[in-house]
């Protein structure tokens, strides 16, 4: 094969020693996307499964292409631009620096610390380099997403060792980065439509004022104003099944988060302390978006079942309880996901201590 | 008789090459060989040299950690080659197998009046002892302790695995012979467990404990059957045995004659012809197979933990199957964006779960790179027992004991996480990293 020959005859000047063995890893990046290498096992099981990380990894990315989509046509509409294509053509030119830049800056410091630990170059920011400019507003200058993002990869991920060592998700890290170091440019209503007329986010709306305009049918299409990812409940949905019926995300996450959410919207309403329907929480803001894609991330959230069902129930109801309570930060879901990022491990830490003491007992009953 | 098992988690991967039922004599081998190799943190010491005349039964070494375990030869003929590899480490002894094949006289003990020293004293003789082994850290039994119980599988569930009931149909007496020898070694009970649904004259059995189980594999592993009849806790000792070892005890002390012969499967897509082969244990490779291409894989054991072996080489001493499948060392184009039909995944990822009778012909190619611990929940849906997989990993890879043995190390085996290891997306060499953890707790112990 033509392709191979050509890989075959460049490798030997970025394998060690070779003028360009600096860009070893990133040699290899490229080697392994195009090629499944022919490593064969040495060790353990002869044969193994044809499932792999970057398997896995581009699954999440398929799944969030519906959102995508969504969000570009959204971008178009909520900017009055006429027709279906227009209207998508016109989000597109809008988004596609956003995530050239976001994986521009990513993947470069991803290369970098790579070449220098000498490992392979991890799959992880394929979809991490997706959702920062999936949950950033449209409207956020390209030099906060580079600088959001290098914030997440060198703080968020490569700190504590690169990819499945990190404690935070790195895309809700860009965020919150963003959010809070550039609060005037990312939040606040007036920031959603530089371009035409001005308004609030469905969250802001109901921070200030305790309800919405726009109906529960707009919302669950996605026709309102919101980050790109996060408008469109009905393409998070069709993103949920795919990774549920692959099985890349854990159901019991989930369906958890939901059901702690809803949980709590009503208790909200049970008390009396907001009008807004506890139903329409789950469609207006990052709360599906997050619960699907953010909260799911296997590596920050809880490892075990039953730690899962605990870490995923408090996600949906600290999520609505900073919603209501706290009208300051109207996207409780980032900050919920976050804090139960950093909760998770102490989650887990009970539900394998059970395990140990069951182990134990087995001690006692025999002396 | 207790209630069937049935264990729901589990996968039995199906492979094209499946044996079919029939026996064949394999021709005598130009060798046979015995290896240290072939049981764990065996420390080799020679008794024979090059040019020595032995029989079936002759000790070739023993361990220094515990010279009364002795490994005999399986044939009688002349030490033809001591083979050693780096740092003169002991690879093999191959012996030439004679005409004749005489066989040394070894004193045998009727197991129901003898002392138990006796017993033991026979097997350790005989080199028999090599075969029983010691749970925690699956090592050779030790011959000064006596083990809560002992627990005999007979099934295995692995991939194009032997079927026993077929292979020791004739041998129920050698069987009942060899358990009621082991019911000696111990102060409890000796357990017997067999796959519901095809239990053979496994049930008529007397004199031990008999279960059933169902499920998918690794049911037919031991350590998962301990885990379910009674678990290992810290402090516990107990043995286990493979059912073509006991009716081989069984025979010994039935006829008074040691014999090493046994039946192996020879399967895989690879296989030139996919049955069964009566052989001595240890014989060359070359022998069972005849020439294969340099192209095929053979594996000394099951596919999931056998042992990479060279056409040259020779089947190892516990193994009882020989698998043979194709080499993976093959580029294959943004294979990890493709369909894949031919391949196989349990995940949905890609589409074997639309046919779920497809026989695969699976090759060795690791489908991947290493990566860290990425995905959660996966491994302990292929692991029927109460062990969080990937954090005993974890305590095992930082070198924690406490927690290693909080988290069971003494429950587990390299095997019993092979299927973990397949499943794998970030291709973690599960067994391996089982094994060190072992080896560390021996030495530290």
């Amino acid at each position: 094969m033509g392709l191979r020959n050509l890989v075959d005859k460049i490798k030997p000047t970025f394998s060690e020693g070779g003028k360009l063995s600096f860009l070893h890893s990133t040699f290899e990046g490229f080697e392994t996307f195009l090629f499944v290498p022919n490593t064969t096992t040495s060790k353990g099981a002869h044969i193994r499964d044809c499932n792999d990380i970057k398997r896995v990894m581009i699954v999440v990315v398929v799944a969030l292409l519906p959102a995508l989509l969504m969000g570009m046509y959204n971008i178009g509409y909520q900017a009055d631009v006429e027709g279906i294509l227009p209207a998508f053509w016109f989000g597109f030119l809008k988004m596609l620096p956003m995530i050239i830049v976001s994986y521009v800056v990513g993947l470069a410091i991803e290369f970098t610390f790579a070449q220098k630990r000498k490992h392979e170059i991890n799959e992880g920011f394929l979809v991490s380099g997706l959702l920062i400019p999936m949950v950033m507003p449209i409207t956020v200058p390209l030099w906060i997403v580079a600088l959001s993002t290098a914030f997440a990869v060198i703080i968020g991920k490569e700190v504590f060792g690169g990819t499945g060592m990190n404690v935070f998700n790195p895309a809700l890290l860009a965020r919150a980065f963003a959010f809070f170091a550039y609060t005037p440019q990312i939040s606040g209503e007036a920031v959603w439509y530089a371009d035409s007329t001005t308004g609030a986010t469905a969250l802001e709306q109901l921070g200030t004022t305790g309800t919405m305009q726009w109906s529960a049918l707009d919302a669950f299409i996605g026709l309102i104003p919101g980050s790109v990812g996060e408008t469109s409940t009905a393409a998070i949905l069709i993103g949920a099944a795919i990774l549920l019926f692959t099985g890349v995300a854990s159901w019991r996450i989930m369906l958890s988060v939901f059901v702690g959410g809803i949980a709590f919207g009503y208790l909200f309403n049970a008390v009396g302390m907001t009008e807004f329907p506890a139903y329409y929480h789950l469609l207006v803001g990052g709360f599906a978006f997050g619960a699907v894609f953010m909260a799911t991330d296997p590596v920050t959230s809880a490892q075990t079942n039953a730690g899962k069902w605990i870490y995923g129930f408090m996600v949906g109801a600290l999520a609505i309880l900073i919603r209501v309570v706290n009208p300051a930060y109207p996207e409780g879901m980032m900050l919920s996901i976050l804090f139960m990022n950093a909760l998770a491990p102490t989650i887990d830490y009970f539900v394998v201590e059970r395990n140990i003491a069951r182990r134990k007992k087995l001690i006692k009953n025999v002396k | 008789m207790s209630k069937n098992i049935k264990l729901c988690k589990g996968l039995d991967i199906k492979l094209a090459g499946k044996a079919e039922a029939v026996i064949e004599n394999a021709p005598m081998a130009k060798s046979y060989a015995v290896s240290p190799l072939d049981y764990e943190s065996v420390t080799p010491k020679l008794l024979v040299k090059v040019g020595d005349k032995v029989e079936v039964g002759t000790a070739l070494f023993f361990d220094k950690k515990n010279p009364r375990i002795l490994f005999t030869s399986p044939v009688s003929g002349v030490v033809s080659a001591i083979n050693r590899g780096e740092k003169r480490k002991l690879l093999n002894i191959a012996v030439e197998p004679d005409q004749a094949q005489s066989v040394k006289e070894l004193k045998v003990v009727d197991a129901t009046k003898a002392g138990r020293s006796e017993v033991v004293e026979m097997l350790l003789e005989s080199g028999l002892w090599t075969r029983i082994v010691e749970r925690p850290y699956g090592v050779i039994a030790n011959p000064d302790a006596t083990p809560k119980a002992i627990f005999v599988s007979a099934f295995d569930s692995a991939p194009l695995a032997p079927d026993y009931n077929f292979i020791l149909k004739e041998e129920k007496a050698s069987i009942e012979a060899g358990l009621a020898l082991l019911a000696r070694l111990t102060d409890g009970k000796v357990h017997l467990s067999a796959r519901k649904g095809d239990e053979g004259f496994m049930s008529e059995i007397k004199g031990v404990e008999y279960h059933t189980f169902s499920g998918k594999h690794p049911v037919g592993n031991v350590g998962v059957q301990i885990h379910h009849i009674d678990r290992i806790a810290k402090g516990d000792i107990v043995w286990t045995v493979n059912i073509q070892d006991v009716a081989m005890m069984g025979r010994f002390v039935k006829s008074g004659k040691l014999d090493f012969t046994k039946v192996v499967a020879v399967a895989g897509s690879e296989a030139p012809k996919a049955c069964y082969k009566r052989i001595i244990s240890g014989a060359a490779v070359e022998s069972i197979v005849g020439k294969v291409s340099e192209k095929v894989r053979i594996i000394s054991g099951d596919v999931l933990t056998g042992v990479k072996t060279a056409a040259d080489g020779y089947i190892a001493a516990g193994a009882n199957m020989l698998s043979l499948i194709p080499e993976g060392d093959v580029y294959e184009l943004l294979g990890w964006a493709m369909p894949r039909f031919h391949r196989f995944s349990v995940s949905r990822a890609y589409f074997s779960w639309l046919c779920p009778k497809k026989e695969y012909k699976l090759d060795t190619n690791l489908n991947g790179g290493e990566r860290p611990f990425v995905v959660t929940g996966l491994y302990e849906n292929y692991l029927p027992m109460d062990v969080y997989v990937a954090y005993l990993l974890k305590a095992i890879l930082v070198g924690d004991l406490d927690k290693m043995e909080n988290l069971g190390i003494y429950e587990v085996l390299p095997e019993d996480l092979a299927l973990c290891e397949f499943v794998d997306p970030s291709k973690i060499e599960m067994q391996q990293i089982v094994r060190d953890g072992i080896n560390l707790m021996i030495k530290e112990s």
